[in-house]
């Protein structure tokens, strides 16, 4: 069989290559057909079948003695204690959020939603990494995402208690939209969709299947262009109030163990959802006849419906004759069900359209058949150098820390986060705002922290380190509330992996994130990949590799918040500060550029660190807790005041030497927290640093309304609040 | 004293609810499906927060409908409890059950945060444990939240002191820069004329434990819980 015998127009619209079509050709041992292109189309693409980063993300560290499930399933899950394992994964939206940003982020929450829900949990948070262009330029983008997200966790139900937001320059054009949800299990009854059972029943939940989304996947792993917005089709609508139904039915599943699987239907739908279920069972294949699936349009062909990217869509795998028991409770919530095939033994993918045979492919060649990519990474020029020694001097500390507090990446999102729903469930017990949130574990003394990390900036400078400092600096969020980090799911964000030096960039990214996860301990558990944020071959992101992060605390009474929590207590910094000022905000915002190496990381020392803040958290020594990331100490400081309302009054800094002044206040050193403690505790924690060898400076007092650093710094709270609170408009 | 609160599709603070009453004041709880045309004897009903039939058409529009808003109706003319909190409360004034509407925040966003109200009755079965123009802070969760009445019914409303809740800043004073929302007259509660049916916007349910920030919501709980065997129903 020939090329030739297929158009490459129509490989194109499949965003298959010729080799790739002539792969399929010769493992087939024939031509496929027009569904059967499709199909692999889809799950071939970058976004299905990661050909272009699999070879890499093994090198990822992903067991552990706390993990349940690592990659592979739906969302991965560790326990957390007392028979609960915590659920969750991040997954990027970024191309349908790019061309319509409302409906492609709210899709993008019920995406994640569903991928919880399928492992059997209940789903009890969320938190959305967010990177755009500046404002007001990407106000559209901005405000779309922001809506649309609100939109879909406040109609469901589920709070979105944390996240992250940014604005740069390389980012206007392509947006980046994580979101990340977090679901709750008894840990035997922790699902995984694997179609088990020869002879069961494949059921389709939930809404009915129309030609919304054809294409997604593919569209997700090609470049932007000027023709993307033409894709709008392919962004599907969102209907979160159908999934609310959907998820409190698949809850009432648990009642019945009639239920064997439950697979979401997300990019490339029907197709990935009975592939990825059958290949996940060894020999197992699946019967699917299109004529019973339920549709909203007419006419729809079995390439629509194989390929419709419809939304709040389920799979699930029944006991044959056990069909009745599972309708009636989709039923009780007015949904829809309808079986739509069987497992089989012969591990093909068969698809009927009543008595006609559309498609019949071997799973394996679906779902791992895509050839792997082999592509060269090349080291780009080294970024642009910084000379800390030719800066000029701080010239006025209160006038920078203004700047920086009403910087767009440092401001207040209080704005925001209010138009999420943060607190149904009545579980966030560290609300948004601070370092993770914690959400308490009703029934148990339990908090399980969560947050998103990514300084996108210090990937850009050096994707390895840069990879390195986001997991570190999850890590110190975690910490921040007294918890133990658990595990992580991370979001990998990057241009056109084609061009060596983006594959360069996730290569060292990959490596990064390992070397950090190995050290602190940290597997990763679930993730996502997106490659191609790219716009007509340039405006290429910064690699952007989002570390979400979840951990627990035994008993979240003794949880802590980022804010100052009593007048007189001692303010402590807690690790050292050096010259850091590559990459750092006050470089960018003081000075107008993006240089220099990000700040050196010392794993070594920063596990000493957590292990000192853990402890003295344990002890309840401490009153309070923030992690300095951007912005440095003072802007961390900063908001310690602010969040807690209480004001702190300080000797002047007299930095040593080589420490500049500048590097003192903004620098951005890593491993360093600001904490508050009462008089009472000081010298317990003073020996507790002692002990772990880890230098703790003494700030200030806490007190007053007043930020004050003697003879250099006076400024009122209301001042500060003025600045940080000008809100993201 | 039994509690029973409604769950429609698309209701989610029905487990809020639900852990309050069962979990933190120990009362008798029950849940009443919305298909369902009987009470199961509840002395007080709530229609808790979240988005019935997803809101789409009306908030509440399509959830006043149910089989079980029926049977609401006559357990309120008949003097039952009946306490509708966020989407019930719109829930109840498209009902016909209280006057006015709630229309879209004057922000046009959804708001999520913390707000002061100050109680204007405590005469009733929801407020008796509340003091005297006492100052709650109670967080509120809504797109459309403004209360909205003619001139007509909001005079009657005032007059017949039927607002039991305004917005008020920490002080307890009524100024525009505490109101969330636009509601008029900072109105974030009202009663019925009989005193039996109210409706809030802000969620007592996620302000009745020290961990989540304040317990002033478990005052309106206390209250019910307290009452409900008193209120005469015919």
């Amino acid at each position: 069989m020939s090329i030739k015998s297929v158009d490459e127009r129509r490989l194109r619209e499949v965003a298959l290559t010729p080799d790739e079509y002539k792969a399929i050709v010769e493992q087939l041992k024939r031509a496929p057909n027009e569904v059967e292109l499709g199909m692999l189309g889809v799950l071939w693409s970058e976004h299905c079948s990661y050909k272009s980063s699999k070879a890499l993300l093994r090198r990822l560290p992903s067991t552990g003695p706390a993990v349940v499930q690592g990659p592979g399933e739906n969302a991965g899950a560790v326990s957390i204690g007392e028979g609960w394992a915590a659920v969750f994964k991040i997954e990027s939206h970024n191309h349908p959020s790019a061309i319509e940003p409302y409906q492609g982020a709210a899709t993008g929450v019920g995406g994640i939603i569903r991928d919880v829900i399928a492992m059997g949990a209940r789903p009890i948070a969320l938190l959305d990494s967010l990177r755009f262009g500046p404002l007001p330029e990407s106000s559209r983008h901005f405000e779309g995402v922001v809506a649309g997200i609100g939109a879909y966790g406040n109609c469901i139900g589920i709070p979105t208690v944390g996240g992250e937001i940014y604005f740069e320059d390389c980012y206007a054009n392509n947006p980046l939209v994580n979101a990340m949800c977090v679901g709750l299990v008894r840990t035997d009854q922790l699902m995984r969709a694997r179609a088990e059972g020869t002879g069961n029943r494949l059921m389709l939940v939930g809404a009915d299947t129309g030609r919304d989304g054809i294409h997604g996947a593919s569209f997700a792993s090609v470049e932007l262009d000027e023709r993307s917005l033409e894709r709008r089709p392919a962004v599907q609508v969102g209907n979160p109030f159908l999934e609310k139904c959907l998820l409190e039915a698949c809850m009432d599943l648990s009642h019945t163990d009639a239920v064997v699987a439950i697979q979401d239907l997300g990019a490339a739908g029907l197709t990935s959802a009975v592939a990825e279920c059958a290949g996940r069972v060894p020999g197992a294949g699946a019967r699917i006849d299109v004529s019973l699936v339920p549709r909203r349009e007419r006419e729809m062909t079995p390439y629509d419906v194989m390929l419709s990217e419809s939304q709040e869509r389920m799979l699930v795998v029944v006991q044959r004759g056990r069909e009745r028991e599972v309708e009636t409770i989709f039923h009780a919530w007015d949904l829809a069900s309808a079986v739509i095939g069987e497992v089989t033994d012969d591990g093909q993918l068969t698809v009927v359209d009543g008595r006609d045979q559309v498609a019949r492919l071997p799973v394996t060649l679906l779902t791992d058949g895509a050839p792997m990519r082999r592509l060269v990474g090349i080291a780009p020029d080294p970024p642009l150098g910084l000379d800390v020694d030719a800066l000029p001097p701080l010239a006025d500390v209160g006038a920078t820390l203004l700047r920086l507090l009403a910087s767009p990446n440092l401001s207040s999102r209080r704005g925001v986060f209010r138009r999420y729903d943060h607190m149904v469930g009545d579980a966030t017990v560290v609300p948004p705002g601070g370092d993770a949130a914690v959400l308490r574990i009703k029934g148990t003394r339990l908090g399980l922290a969560m947050t998103t990390d990514c300084n996108a900036r210090y990937c850009h400078l050096d994707p390895h380190l840069g990879a390195q400092l986001a997991v570190a600096e999850a890590a110190r969020n975690i910490i921040a509330t007294g918890a133990r980090p658990l595990a992580v799911t991370d979001c990998l964000n990057l241009a056109n992996p084609d061009r060596p030096e983006v594959y360069w960039e996730l290569e060292e990214t990959v490596a990064g994130l390992a070397y950090a996860c190995r050290a602190l301990d940290l597997p990763i558990v679930s993730g996502n990949v997106s490659l191609y944020n790219d716009s007509n071959g340039e405006s290429a992101i910064y690699p952007t590799p989002v570390v979400g992060m979840v951990g627990v605390i035994d008993d979240y009474g003794r949880r802590l918040g980022a804010g100052l929590r009593a007048e007189g207590d001692f303010v402590l910094l807690i690790g050292s500060s050096h010259n850091d000022m590559g990459g750092s905000e006050y470089l960018k915002v003081e000075h107008g550029y993006v240089a220099g190496r990000p700040p050196a990381l010392d794993l070594t020392r920063e596990q000493a660190v957590n292990r000192l803040v853990l402890a003295a958290a344990e002890n309840g020594f401490l009153h309070s807790a923030h992690d300095c990331a951007e912005g440095g100490m003072l802007v961390a400081l900063a908001e310690c005041c602010l969040l807690g309302g209480i004001g702190v009054r300080c000797p002047a800094i007299r930095p040593e030497p080589p420490l500049r002044l500048d590097a003192a206040f903004f620098g951005e050193s890593p491993s360093r927290y600001i904490v508050s403690v009462t008089s009472r505790a000081m010298p317990e924690l003073q020996s507790l640093a002692r002990r772990h060898h880890v230098e703790l400076s003494l700030l200030g007092l806490a007190g007053g309304d007043i930020l004050e650093f003697e003879g250099q710094l006076r400024l009122t709270l209301a001042e500060l609040r003025e600045a940080w609170e000008v809100m993201v408009p | 004293m039994k509690f029973g609160v409604v769950v429609f599709p698309g209701t989610w603070s029905d487990r809020d609810c639900g852990w309050v009453i069962d979990q933190v004041l120990g009362a008798e709880l029950t849940y009443l499906w919305h298909k369902d045309a009987d009470l199961k004897g509840c002395d007080c009903v709530i229609l808790p927060g979240g988005f019935a039939y997803g809101d789409y058409l009306r908030t509440g529009a399509i959830a006043r409908f149910a089989p079980v808003m029926e049977q609401i109706g006559e357990f309120a003319d008949r003097g039952g409890l009946v306490w509708g909190i966020c989407n019930g409360f719109q829930v109840l004034c498209e009902a016909g059950l209280l006057p006015g509407a709630l229309i879209r925040n004057a922000s046009l966003e959804f708001r999520c945060e913390w707000t002061n109200l100050v109680v204007e009755r405590t005469d009733l079965p929801f407020t008796s444990r509340c003091e005297e123009r006492e100052v709650l802070r109670v967080p509120i969760a809504h797109g459309e939240g403004s209360y909205f009445a003619d001139p007509a019914t909001l005079s009657r409303l005032e007059q017949r002191g039927q607002v039991v809740f305004r917005y008020c800043d920490p002080g307890g004073r009524v100024v525009p820069a505490a109101n969330p929302n636009g509601s008029l007259h900072n109105i974030a509660g009202i009663v019925n004329a009989r005193g039996n049916v109210l409706g809030m916007m802000p969620h007592p349910e996620r302000c009745s434990e020290a961990e989540l920030g304040g317990t002033d919501g478990l005052k309106l709980f206390r209250s019910v819980a307290e009452n409900a065997l008193k209120v005469l129903v015919s």
